[in-house]
């Protein structure tokens, strides 16, 4: 019994006196060396693109399937300034706020020629909380409609068999379409309630240039009722054609020398 | 054995190399209007044209009113002919693309003036398509110099329907109430002028007060509401010979006059004793039948596209509101029910949407909504503005404005406006004198 007690005493004494001595070295700072990041530049496609053994890649393809079913929209593309487009006049109750700046910015005395360039505020969205209802509705119609497109034309979600191994990356995908953003003028006459995709085929050279294009529904053009259809499709060729050459990544051709492109307006056109 | 072997090996070294087809989803472009190089057209053999007809220096006149036509519609960007360095008639016989991609014009249109054996002329034109480098519509139209203008016109319709895929707005008439004098001691006439003001010509002589013009949107007539005997009533009017006659022998007043589609009917509102029904009049054999009968005020029925309902407004629910029934009559039904009071309906001649006036809280605002009376969607507002009317095309629509009168009461004056279904494009129509009420012509050419 007395044995243990003295060890047990003797076993506390060390502990504390452990503490003590070594507790202020630890609270001194240590000598601080910038620390040196190892930063390694490599290929994304690398990353994203690892070949996958065969088995793997069945299932991952699964996966992706089943994705792809619930998934209705990819990645947003980067915003191209898109020229605002009014939705409506705003209602006055709506314009309360902003009404100073109204009377600053529209001054009728300055109209030059017979144009009235409407005032940016007056055609900007204003968000309505009372509308949020109205919304959380419009996106069940929405949804709904998504499903009952199962018509003769194409859609892009359904045409888009999307394969896993896209041969390009994601960041080289958004690349082309920035280009061809700059290049296309959408025909502003267009409805913005009638189905028109137009899908082009390109095959390029090795140094982004195009060898050929062609419009992979190309019958529908010449037929009768189809002016819109021809309209938004040669708009499309002229974009194809504005934007020759196509800057590429140097590396991967194989992977990127034939490229579809679907043209579709009527996000935009919508507003 | 063996043959698992091998299939081992292959599958080891032959791994996946071949790829799909790359896909990319293009969704977004330049909503800028379409670059547009409008050459000035040139002479073919200058000898044969006279001194006079050179004298009206068409080649210049005719390109310029095709670039302002197109600049208004708001949907091209015609760039300034100072750049443009192919003469004229290279540019029309087999044009250098490059000159033209260089001042990054998308499309170019040339023409030519030309006199043939017969001495009638002729205006030829051609629209290319610069960046594909190819020939995409071309057109020779007969004229005599004094209608160059309406020529312009054709060929401009011609281009825009090429490049929009919807027929053009620019070969047609605009009718209206041309007003001078003070308020109370307004004259108001009948006026008709090309959708871009010129040519203008007055249809009455002001002696009675004239509102609320309508083309007949198949032949060259007007309906509208004077005064007969101090009671307003609904008149005809046929442009061309000049005639007048009242419609119909209604015991009360007759106002809001407007065709069916077919041009073959005229549906208008009948008062009497306080209440307002709306009748419909077949102009071959006169007979009139009673469409509304309602204790409330029925007015401004306007038909459907396809001459199958009638859209018109109505106080029955206690304020004024948008009503759509069968041209029949029967299954009335309520559109509008967004706040403030709805007005003067009119269906588009493409049959989808519907334009209103609406007075919200002392303001006006012209706006569209569908036939069933979703997506409303306002497009101007203003102090005071109403009567839209639709381009034939279904695209534009017209309507008058009405500037504050000043402390005196003086001052106040009325314009004409146009405003595309975009709600960006809003432009005066400059007239003569003031001017209200218009309303848009079909296609003279179709």
């Amino acid at each position: 019994m007395y044995k243990s007690v003295s060890l047990s005493v003797l076993f506390h004494i060390i502990f504390i006196v452990l503490t003590v001595v070594s507790l202020p070295f630890i609270k001194k700072e240590p000598i601080t060396a910038q620390q040196l990041i190892a930063i390694d530049i490599i290929q994304i496609s690398e990353k994203t693109q690892l070949p996958f053994a065969p088995k793997a890649r069945e299932i991952i393809e699964k996966i992706q399937k089943e994705k792809e079913k619930r998934v209705v929209t990819k990645q947003a593309p980067p915003k191209i300034t898109p020229k605002e487009k009014p939705k409506a006049v705003p209602l006055p109750d709506q314009l309360k706020e902003k009404a100073k700046e109204e009377k600053k910015k529209q001054n009728p005395e300055e109209i030059k020629e017979l144009v009235r360039q409407s005032s940016e505020f007056e055609k900007k969205e204003l968000f309505d909380p009372n509308k949020i209802a109205a919304l959380i509705d419009k996106s069940k119609e929405e949804t709904a409609e998504i499903k009952q497109k199962q018509s003769l034309e194409l859609t892009q979600n359904q045409d888009s068999s999307v394969s896993l191994n896209k041969g390009i990356t994601l960041s080289q995908e958004d690349a082309i379409k920035a280009q061809i953003y700059k290049c296309w003028n959408i025909p502003l006459g267009l409805p913005y309630d009638q189905n028109l995709l137009v899908r082009i085929r390109l095959k390029l050279k090795q140094d982004g240039s195009i060898l050929f294009s062609e419009i992979l529904d190309h019958a529908r053009m010449n037929q009768p009722g189809q002016g819109f259809y021809k309209v938004l499709a040669e708009s499309a060729l002229r974009a194809v054609k504005l934007c020759d050459p196509l800057k590429m990544p140097a590396t991967g051709y194989e992977k990127w020398k034939d490229l579809q492109l679907n043209f579709d307006a009527k996000e935009m056109l919508r507003g | 054995m063996k043959k698992l072997y091998l299939t081992f090996f292959s599958i080891l070294f032959f791994t996946h190399t071949s790829f799909a087809l790359v896909k990319i989803d293009i969704t977004r472009g330049n909503l800028e209007p379409l670059p547009t190089a409008i050459s000035p057209f040139y002479m073919d053999d200058p000898a044969k044209f006279s001194s006079q007809l050179k004298g009206l220096k068409l080649e210049e006149k005719i390109p310029e009113l095709i670039s302002t036509n197109l600049r208004r519609s708001g949907l091209f960007n015609v760039i300034d002919p100072k750049s443009y360095i192919q003469s004229p008639s290279i540019a029309h016989m087999k044009p250098t693309f490059q000159d033209w991609a260089l001042i990054k014009a998308q499309i170019m249109v040339s023409g030519k003036l030309v006199i043939d054996n017969k001495k009638r002329l002729r205006v030829e034109f051609r629209l290319w398509d610069v960046v594909n480098a190819k020939e995409i519509e071309g057109l020779a139209l007969f004229a005599t110099p004094s209608s160059w203008r309406r020529i312009a016109h054709i060929i401009s319709d011609k281009i825009y329907e090429r490049m929009t895929g919807e027929l053009g707005y620019f070969d047609t008439r605009i009718i209206y109430v041309a007003e001078t004098g003070p308020k109370d001691q307004r004259v108001k006439k009948l006026a008709i002028m090309d959708q871009d003001g010129a040519n203008n010509k007055y249809l009455t002589l002001g002696n009675e007060l004239v509102l609320t013009p309508r083309f007949n949107p198949t032949a060259q007539m007007i309906t509208y509401m004077s005064y007969f005997k101090n009671l307003p009533r609904v008149y005809l009017l046929n442009i061309e010979t000049g005639m007048q006659e009242v419609v119909g022998d209604f015991p009360g007043m007759t106002f809001a006059p407007r065709f069916s589609p077919d041009g073959k009917k005229i549906i208008m509102s009948f008062a009497k004793d306080g209440n307002s029904d709306i009748y419909s009049m077949d102009l071959a054999t006169r007979v009139v039948e009673q469409l509304t009968s309602h204790p409330s005020i029925d007015t401004s029925p306007s038909y459907s596209a396809d001459g199958n309902y009638i859209t018109f407004n109505s106080d029955r629910s206690g304020s004024q509101q948008i009503y759509v029934m069968k041209s029949d009559g029967s299954n009335v039904k309520r559109i509008s029910f967004g706040e403030g009071l709805y007005g003067t309906p009119v269906w588009s001649p493409r049959g989808d949407l519907i334009a209103f006036t609406k007075i919200y809280r002392g303001n006006f605002y012209i706006g569209v909504m569908r036939s069933d009376g979703s997506g409303e969607r306002l497009l101007t507002q203003n102090y005071y503005q109403e009567a839209p009317s639709w381009s034939p095309n279904g695209r534009v629509l017209i309507f008058y404005r009405e500037t504050k009168a000043g402390k005196q009461g003086v001052g106040a004056s009325s314009s004409l406006w146009s405003i595309d279904l975009t709600g960006y494009n809003e432009r005066k129509i400059k007239t003569i004198t003031d001017a209200s009420d218009p309303a848009w012509s079909g296609l003279l050419s179709k």
